[in-house]
């Protein structure tokens, strides 16, 4: 069995049991981390000035100031793992390298999205890459992530499935079965609480007195951990080492990985709930900023280039949008499809 | 041909596919030392191990999305719920996931799953031991929903289910699980989605499925005797529902009454009884009359469960009704 870190009480900043030493990661690395949270940061700036146009509906939420989590779990995985999230969940499938442009035609429903405009924000999926999907059902993906881990077992795999979901999700029964059964059958999943420290308008202090989430594991002997979700090195090592023990037949993990969302929980959230000040705090410690600092300050790339990434990524998000706004909406034959696996004539002739 | 119980008819099926797929696996509560909390899956640990015949603790939600997110990623699972009641607590996965994941992620992720187990009334358990499921699921578009009545059909739809590449919902009955009927001793298959004849007959169509059929057999042998033929349709798939074979057979008898093992609001009978009003309107010659079970959670007491449930009696008066006699 692995080691265990007694959880450390908590706070409402982040504390982490661990901390990364730049030098640990390399240039290319921290380019990486740039260029995909950068990537995720503009591409959602952008989806909500034109969902504010009203240009596309639904619900929207945004990833803004948790992006370290995506890339520093992403870079810490390897290919063949599986990632599932929450309806929060644009994040992940750019740092997996899914195609803005497929994404944005996602949520305007249209034919080229990535779910075929039968999705929308909540529910993008790209498995080539690994991604399992967005699920709408708050902690829905906890058992399914642990079933996906299951598959992987079973087929004899090294293969890891990280399962992310809410501090709000945190409290769904779901958790507490699937933990029990994760551990008993010592499946290759690493469970990941992204604690933004809301659900919806909901604090954590409010909704629970164990406050320290990484306690949560406790009652099921799982390895667990606080990790400082504002450091893209703090995630990777820590998904790293989590990923590690799944892969050794160790079985699962769980990372309460604290950071915080900056924008409301969805497009209409007034934001009563919080104050300024403790935005700021937050956002003092941006993630993206860090890594071009680190990038800055180790002279790996000129101010040209930087320019260059940064005009790269404003390009990207662009013609993303064009590329969703030119595409055709699904015809409506599409309505009966992917409903069944096989085509399923009773539906048409009989439900008219 | 053979004689099996209808519990080694389901084993059969299992059995069968799993030696064929590797994929295949069983999983639920006493399910593998236990042998089954109702002996269906008896045998089937010793011959397929631990790591396919699977017990779980009781925790309905979580190992249904378990099961669910292994046939999101390759897995064919088999989930037994110990009965249909105590599913209501993994309706989520069932509802919202498994019937929904293929169609919101745009075809890419299927999910091959069986739910089977235990559905309706079994005498005297009280209300929430008692329920039928049928419309429940049958609403749900991206679910399909089988009731087997007999051994024979439940191990061709269970095979079937098991290969189909969509999530089937599986209703069985603890009150069938010993009941006995013959089954070729080589392999075969019914297709999802077909109704059978269970008896050919003229003057009335009795439309039914799962355990309660057998009130329908008797009531039809009363019927006989005083001159009345009545033809009974199996659904045996509740989704698809097989309408054309309800609409030909009441073309050609004119009459319908649908008896239903389940509370009357939102039916199966309500949904037949639309069809026919649609497609056989010239047809009918009175309108069309169901029998259910009372509009009431179910009762404890043998008097009450006796009032409450469908009866060759009640079949009857309908019948007569139907036929102005
Ligand atoms: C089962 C369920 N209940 C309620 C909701 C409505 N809802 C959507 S998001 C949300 C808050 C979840 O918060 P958290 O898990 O912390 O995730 P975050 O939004 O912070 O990423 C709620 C209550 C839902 N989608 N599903
Ligand atoms: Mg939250």
């Amino acid at each position: 069995m692995a080691t265990k870190t007694a959880a450390k009480k908590p706070s409402k900043a982040a504390k982490t049991t661990r901390k990364s030493k730049a030098s640990k990661f390399s240039k290319a690395t921290y380019i990486k981390w740039y260029t995909d949270m950068l990537l995720i940061r503009k591409f959602e700036e952008k989806i909500s000035q034109l969902y504010i146009q009203q240009k596309f509906g639904g619900f929207l939420h945004v990833y803004i100031g948790q992006e370290a989590i995506a890339v520093g779990t992403v870079s810490g995985s390897q290919k063949g793992d599986k990632h599932i999230t929450a309806y929060r969940d644009h994040g992940h499938p750019i740092a997996l390298g899914s195609d803005p442009r497929v994404l944005a035609a996602e949520l305007y429903g249209k034919s080229t999205g990535c779910s075929k405009g039968k999705g929308g924000s909540m529910h993008f999926f790209d498995v080539e890459r690994g991604f399992m999907g967005g699920h709408g059902i708050v902690g829905a993906q906890i058992p399914m992530g642990a079933g996906i881990a299951f598959a992987e077992q079973y087929k004899g795999t090294k293969n890891v499935c990280f399962c992310s979901f809410g501090d709000g999700a945190a409290r769904q029964g779901a958790l507490h079965e699937t933990f029990n059964m994760a551990m008993n059958w010592n499946l290759p999943c690493v469970f990941i609480i992204e604690n933004n420290n809301y659900a919806m308008g909901t604090s954590v202090e409010r909704t629970t007195n164990v406050t320290d989430m990484s306690q949560i594991g406790a009652s099921y002997d799982m390895p667990s951990f606080i990790v400082d979700g504002m450091s893209p090195e703090a995630v990777h090592e820590a998904i790293e080492e989590a990923a590690d023990r799944a892969r050794k037949g160790n079985g699962p993990t769980l990372l309460d990985i604290r950071t915080y969302r900056y924008k409301g929980h969805s497009m209409s959230d007034p934001q009563k709930y919080r104050t300024k000040e403790e935005v700021a705090d937050w956002q003092a410690k941006d993630p993206i900023d860090h890594c071009l600092k680190v990038i800055k300050d180790n002279k790996w790339l000129t101010e040209k280039k930087i320019t260059e990434i940064q005009d790269w990524v404003k390009k990207e998000v662009a013609e993303s949008i064009k590329f969703a706004e030119d595409s055709p909406l699904p015809t409506p034959d599409e309505l009966y499809k992917d409903v069944y696996k096989e085509e399923y004539p009773f539906i048409k002739e009989y439900l008219a | 041909m053979k004689t099996v119980q209808f519990r080694e008819a389901l084993r059969e099926a299992m059995s069968e596919e799993m030696r064929a797929d590797e994929n295949i696996f069983l999983l639920g509560e006493e399910v593998a030392e236990y042998n089954g909390a109702y002996k269906v899956s008896q045998g089937m640990l010793d011959e397929f191990g631990e790591k396919r015949v699977i017990d779980t603790p009781i925790a309905e939600l979580g190992f249904t999305g378990i099961a669910v997110g292994a046939a999101m990623n390759g897995l064919r699972p088999i989930v037994e719920f110990m009965t249909w009641n105590f599913a209501i607590l993994a309706a989520d996965q069932i509802i919202n996931e498994a019937a929904k994941i293929l169609q919101m992620s745009g075809g890419q992720i299927g999910c091959p799953i069986v739910f089977r187990g235990g559905n309706g009334t079994a005498g005297q358990l009280g209300a929430t031991h008692s329920q039928s499921f049928e419309a429940f699921y049958a609403h749900v578009p991206g679910l399909k929903v089988i009731t087997p009545s007999n051994p024979y059909d439940a191990k061709g739809l269970l095979k079937a289910a098991i290969r189909d590449n969509d999530p089937v919902v599986f209703l069985e009955s603890e009150k069938m699980y010993g009941d006995k009927g013959e089954i070729p001793e080589g392999e075969y298959i019914i297709p999802i989605g077909v109704a059978d004849v269970k008896r050919a007959g003229t003057d009335v169509t009795l439309v039914s499925f799962g355990k309660i059929i057998k009130e329908c057999h008797a009531a039809a042998d009363e019927l006989a005797k005083e001159g009345i033929s009545a033809e009974i349709i199996d659904l045996r798939t509740i989704r698809p529902i097989d309408y054309p074979a309800v609409v030909e057979s009441v073309k050609k008898t004119n009459r319908c009454v649908v008896v239903e093992e389940s509370w009357p609001l939102a039916s199966i009978a309500s949904e037949i009884a639309y069809h026919l009003q649609n497609y056989a309107f010239d047809h009918l010659d009175a309108p069309v009359k169901r029998v259910m079970q009372s509009d009431t959670p179910f009762p404890f007491s043998p008097s009450l469960m006796a009032e409450a449930l469908p009866n060759p009696a009640r079949i009857i008066a309908a019948v007569k009704s139907v036929m102005y006699k």
